[in-house]
Order: C-alpha cells, then structure tokens, then sequence
C-alpha cells in the first residue's frame, strides 16, 4: 500500500536524473529533447537519424514515454521546469498545455514555413491544435473512429453495403442479432471506452458545452439522441455488455464472429491483418461512421508536435518537426506505425491510400472534429464513460444521465468559469 | 546548565527532524487543501483562491468520495479480521510442537511480504483469469460457475481483499509468532495440571496474553488497510463501476491525474482524521476493557 508513494517519488527522481543526463553533452552540437510516447516513440528514432544527418551539428534525444504516464510527466516536468524541447501531445491535451502557457505558439513558424501547409492539412485535425486563435501543434499523425465490419455476415443477413445512416444500421443490427447464436452480438462497444459514444455525439449539432465552455450541454437534444441510440444498442442486446479487457482476444473474436459490428480506430487494421488467416482477410472491411442523416462525422483525435517556450533551440527544434511533417517522411511513418498521416499529400500516391481498408478512413478524416477544447475536458470525458456505463447498465434513465452528467461538467468547470469572468472585468 | 535544558538539547535534533519532515509537510498540506490549487494556479499563482472549508464541503457532496469510502471500508472490515485470523492460524500453527521444518515454513509464508506488489499482481491476475485462471478453473472442478472476478462489480473487491490478505499476512505472522513465543510455558503446564481442554487453554492462557500484541497488530493493520492503493492500481484501475476506488485511489486521481491539489490535499486530512480517530477509539476500548 505504501509502495504506491515509493513508486511515484521513484518514477519522479527517475525522470529528473534521465532529464539532467540528456543536457549534459560535452560536445558543441545542438542537442534537441524529443519526448514521445508508446509505439511511435520506439519507431521515430530511425526517423530522427536520417533527420541528423541532413542536419549537421543537431542531436536528438528521443524519451519514451509509456502512453499511461504521460500525462503525469508532462505536468510533472512543467511544475518542475524540465521540460523538453519539442513533443508529442495527444492532442485533446493541447488545450490544458496552452492553459499552462508552456507550449510555443507556431503561427509565425507555418506562415513561413514551405514544408508544413495548413490547406493540406484535414480541416478537422488542424483545428484541434488552435486554442484561442492561437496555433499550437502541427497535426503528427490521425486517430478517429469508424465502422470495421464482417462482409460476410452482413452479406448473409441480407444487406451489400454498409450503413451509411443509423436509421440503414437500425435496421441491419436488428436483422443481425434476429438470427445470432446464443452467446453471439450485432455489435461490439466495448464499456471502457468512451470514444464510440463522443463520435456519436459529435454528429450532432448541439455542441458538448456551451457558452465558450463555461457549461455543459449534455442535456440538449443532440446529445440525447446520441445517448439514446447507444443505449438502444445496449438495451435490445445488440451489444454486449462487456469491457475490453473482459474479451481475451477481440481480433479472435471478431473472426469468430462473435460481432459483426466493431466501433474502432487505425490501429486495428494492422491488428486483424496480421492476426486473421489468410483465408479470412477477404471477409472483413472499414466503413465511414454511419450519420443519423446518412454519412456522419466522427472523432479527431490523435497527437501533434509542439513546442516548448523555455527551449533555448527552438529553430532547430522546428526543423525537426518540419523534417517529421514532409509527406514523404509520413509516408515511411505509416509504413512503421500504421498510423495515418494527417495531411492530404501524404495519402497521394503508394501510401496509405492503396490499402483498401485505409480508404474508409480517407474519407471519414474529411469529416472529423475536434472535441471541445477546454483543459478540462479529459475528466469531463472520463464523467461521460462512467454515467454512460451507469445508463447501460441499467441504473439511469437517458434523462437522468444527462442531467447528472451536466451536473458534474458544471462543477468540473466552476474554475474557468471564474477565470473568463474575471477576464472580462 | 539545568538537567532540563540539557535535556531539550539532547532531543532537539530529533524534535527538529520531526518537525521539519513531519509537522511542516502535514501543515503545509492541511494548509492545502483551504486552497483551490489546481492546473490554473500550477500556470499562475494570481489565479489561487482562498476557499476556506469549502473543498470539504463539496468532498462530502461528491458521490464518488462516499463510494470510495465505502469501497475502502468494505476492504477493512472484511480484509482485517480475515487478514488478522490468517497471521494468528498460521503463527499457532508455526508455534506448535508438531510442525517440521519451522525455520522453512516461516520464511515461505512471509515470503509475499518482501516480494514487488506490481509484479505479483502480474500473476495474480493470472490467477484471477476468467477463462485460463486456476481459481476459476478451481470452481469449475467443483461444479461452480466461473466468476469475472477483476471485470464484475460485485467480485472486484472480494478478488483485491484475497490479494491483498495473501500480500501482507506473513507481517503480522512474525509479530504474534513472537508474541506467543513469549507467554511463559509454567501457565501452560499450570493448566494442563488442572486439567483444561486445548480450547480452553486457547481462550484464557494464549488470547489474554497476546492481546497487547493483538491491538498494536490491529492498529497497525488497519492503519495500513485504509491506505489501500497500489492493489487497485496496478490490477482494476478502480474499475469496474468504479468498485475498486478506494479513498486513496480517489486522491491520487484528485491529485496527480487531475492535479487538483487543494482537493487531493482535503481528502488525505480527511482520511488522517479518520485513522487518527479510529485508532484513538481502539486505545481506548483497550484502556477500558483492561480496567473493567
């Protein structure tokens, strides 16, 4: 029990040691600290030599950090003035960075910049990096969520083609479910996570809060549509009532036909390439996220590189992320990652777009939009999970869950109420 | 020099770092938590506000809190008594005659004691597996139906105490294995001369002289039992339906995920007032129970 605290002091002295090691360099060339995270901090250093080598006199550093802790880094590294120069940030942390006043911002750095092109960039993804008018990140790479889906099976229970609005999915998951084995579902959305309901509700027109972010808008019509459709998929047994890790083997799973519906993201692709028999790739496919009015928006997520206002190299720094945003480099990116490049040149020619199961996502990145960006919203985003989980499981009613859910993102934001107030005066 | 004030000198260095590593932290966070330090004041001293008691006030009107209150007292009352009741089985078994190879068995069943919690938990989960684990396949050769012991509200909890008793049992095992050590064999002899039964010799020679142990072991188990943390972290994440919050656990995200300082900082004086009250309840239940 104890061993908590020993843990968390242990991972923070860690931290600064590996942080001091990394600026002491006898040398007389640039030393930049790249922080980034999970997968992509393991495959970006093969980048970042060929990036060297173009670049004489510049050295990068690149920290991994595990996806769990780095959030807690970030904000451990700001309170104790460490921070890198230059990073990746999933980017619904951009707004709580921006707060802090610790992330550079980069209009003057794109406006003269040949490489990093706004235009080129999904209009939705480039919008997650601005807070305030002010640009923060150029977008690094895109994760949203759509339809993966067994053609086979969908075949079978009459239907050709994929939902396109969720009046057409209505009705092909009830077909579905009508003649599933016991034990089998239409659907898979799995409880732990919150994203397949937030893309639902970001279809909607009625924003997730209101007025500049002071208020929740939970209980506007839009979102309780959103909830509604996601609880009807709960409620008629369209969807089982699990979480992710309660699924051994989702992949296995979804071959086995245990769902014929999967809400997903990119990763996944790869995942069922690699773990699905040959015999089997011909039966799955990727489809746009259906609208309740035909083809409808999903979730921009995915991270973006910044930079920090207390680096002392931040041209070189800049350098970096122009060398990391060119389409070729991206293109080589998505070959090692299966992450998908967020700007239109990269998807051009023997990139991505030759994948038949990236092409779906080609189209739903044209209609993604950021979450609201308030630095609160993560927790907010964490309240919506458990009431939703609540509202499935039984114990609240759509009317009430909304309700409680403003309720609880009113409280949340009582303090940037306070401060925009205090603002204006 | 008075003998008083060569006293005071000669506790001034301990008194100084009690004070500078225990009073100043505690004041410091009591201090804290009349404070609304968050993200905005981490950016901004200027946006720090004085809030007086009012991170308590909205503390005890947070569901949550209450939740994981429960949660940390459903763990201490079923964790303690089971935890307590397992050291004092196996330190009677490891004190009587009859066992072999003591020395062996003493170092095994401590052994969890010493071993890195996130490490076993690995194996744990493992354990606790609902297609591949033992404990479910345990049940099964039963006839039982196989639990979701970490992904089922109602199971979590049960599946965190069976861990955590597992964890910290061998502790307390050392403890009353020297208190029993020390009851003098004559009362023994005594008794079997006027012939009591096992049992009773159990009930008024070993339980009344191992109460003094007892109370500093219940003390201190409790104590460590409210804190719990590092079980629900590493295997549930809180999760599922939050059951696995405890007070601790609540605090953490409060503060270092949410980094709501001033808030985290009301919850641990408020789970300090707790122990602090509790262990002052049990001093004195002893104190009148041996002057009764």
């Amino acid at each position: 029990m104890r061993a908590g605290h020993r843990t968390i002091i242990f991972a923070v002295l860690l931290a600064l040691v590996l942080a001091g090691a990394c600026r002491s360099d006898s040398a007389g060339d640039t030393v930049l600290r790249f922080w980034a995270m999970g997968r992509e901090g393991e495959v970006v250093t093969e980048l970042v030599r060929d990036f060297e080598r173009t670049r004489p006199g510049i050295r990068v550093v690149v920290q991994q950090l595990p996806w769990s802790a780095a959030h807690e880094k970030l904000l451990t590294a700001f309170a104790g003035g460490t921070t890198p120069d230059v990073a990746q940030l999933g980017n619904t942390w951009i707004a709580e960075l921006a707060a802090l006043k610790t992330l550079e911002p980069l209009d003057r750095y794109v406006a003269a910049s040949s490489v990093v092109q706004a235009g080129d960039y999904f209009p939705g993804i480039w919008e997650t990096n601005r807070i305030d008018g002010f640009l923060y990140g150029v977008p690094w790479y895109v994760d949203t969520r759509l339809v993966f889906y067994r053609r086979d099976l969908l075949r079978r229970a009459g239907f050709s083609e994929p939902p396109t609005s969720w009046n057409d999915w209505r009705r092909m998951l009830a077909a579905v479910a009508a003649d599933a084995a016991p034990g089998r579902h239409a659907i898979l959305l799995p409880l732990n996570e919150v994203e397949p309901l937030l893309a639902l509700a970001l279809q909607q027109e009625e924003p997730l809060l209101r007025d500049g972010g002071r208020h929740g808008n939970f209980r506007s019509a839009g979102f309780r549509r959103a909830l509604s459709f996601y609880r009807e998929m709960f409620e008629r047994d369209w969807a089982p009532l699990v979480a992710q890790v309660a699924i051994a083997n989702v992949w296995h799973a979804f071959g086995h036909g245990d769902f014929v519906f999967y809400v997903s993201g990119p990763w996944n692709i790869g995942e069922l390439k690699r773990r699905l028999p040959a015999a089997q790739q011909e039966t799955w496919m990727t489809a746009p996220l259906p609208g309740p009015e035909g083809p409808g928006a999903s979730i921009a997520g995915g991270s973006s590189l910044v930079l920090f206002r207390t680096s002392r190299h931040r041209a070189g720094a800049w350098q970096l992320i122009e060398f990391l945003s060119q389409p070729a480099v991206q293109r080589r990116f998505h070959a090692l990652t299966g992450d998908l490049p967020p700007r239109r040149a990269a998807w051009s020619d023997r990139g991505p777009a030759d994948d038949v199961h990236a092409r779906a996502f080609r189209e739903q990145l044209e209609r993604v939009k950021p979450m609201p960006q308030v630095p609160e919203w993560e927790r907010i985003a964490t309240e919506v999970r458990h009431v939703a989980e609540r509202a499935v499981r039984g114990g609240l009613s759509v009317d009430q869950a909304v309700a409680e859910l403003d309720r609880r993102a009113d409280r949340i934001l009582e303090k940037r109420r306070w401060l925009l107030a205090r603002r204006n005066e | 020099m008075t003998a008083r004030g060569a006293a005071w000198l000669f506790v001034a260095p301990a008194l100084l770092v009690v004070g500078v590593f225990f009073f100043v932290p505690v004041l410091a966070g009591f201090a804290l938590s009349l404070t609304d330090f968050d993200l905005y004041a981490l950016a901004d001293l200027g946006n720090l506000r004085l809030v007086g008691l009012r991170n308590y006030a909205r503390l005890l009107t947070t569901p949550l809190f209450w939740q994981a209150l429960g949660n940390t007292l459903y763990f201490v009352v079923a964790g303690v008594p089971l935890s307590i009741a397992v050291s004092l089985g196996t330190a009677l078994l490891l004190h009587s005659r009859l066992v072999r190879f003591r020395a062996f068995f003493r170092t095994a069943l401590f052994t969890p004691v010493v071993t890195t919690l996130v490490a076993v938990a690995v194996i744990w989960r493992y354990l606790f597996d609902t297609r591949y684990g033992w404990l479910n396949y345990a049940l099964g050769a039963l006839g039982a139906p196989p639990v979701d012991w970490l992904g089922d509200p109602r199971w979590a909890m049960p599946a965190i105490i069976v861990f955590a008793v597992w964890k910290s049992f061998g502790y307390n095992m050392i403890i009353l294995l020297a208190g029993l050590q020390s009851i003098p064999a004559e009362l023994y002899e005594a008794a079997r001369i006027d012939g009591a039964s096992a049992c009773r010799q159990f009930r008024h020679i070993t339980l009344p002289m191992l109460t003094p142990v007892g109370v500093m072991v219940s003390i201190l188990t409790i104590a460590g039992y409210f804190q719990l943390f590092a079980e629900p972290y590493v295997m549930t994440q809180g999760g599922p339906l939050q059951s696995t919050v405890s007070v601790l656990y609540f605090m953490y995200e409060e503060g270092f995920k949410w980094w709501n300082l001033g808030a985290a900082s009301a919850v641990a004086v408020m789970l300090f007032i707790l122990i602090f009250a509790l262990t002052v309840v049990q001093l004195c239940l002893v104190r009148w129970q041996s002057a009764a």
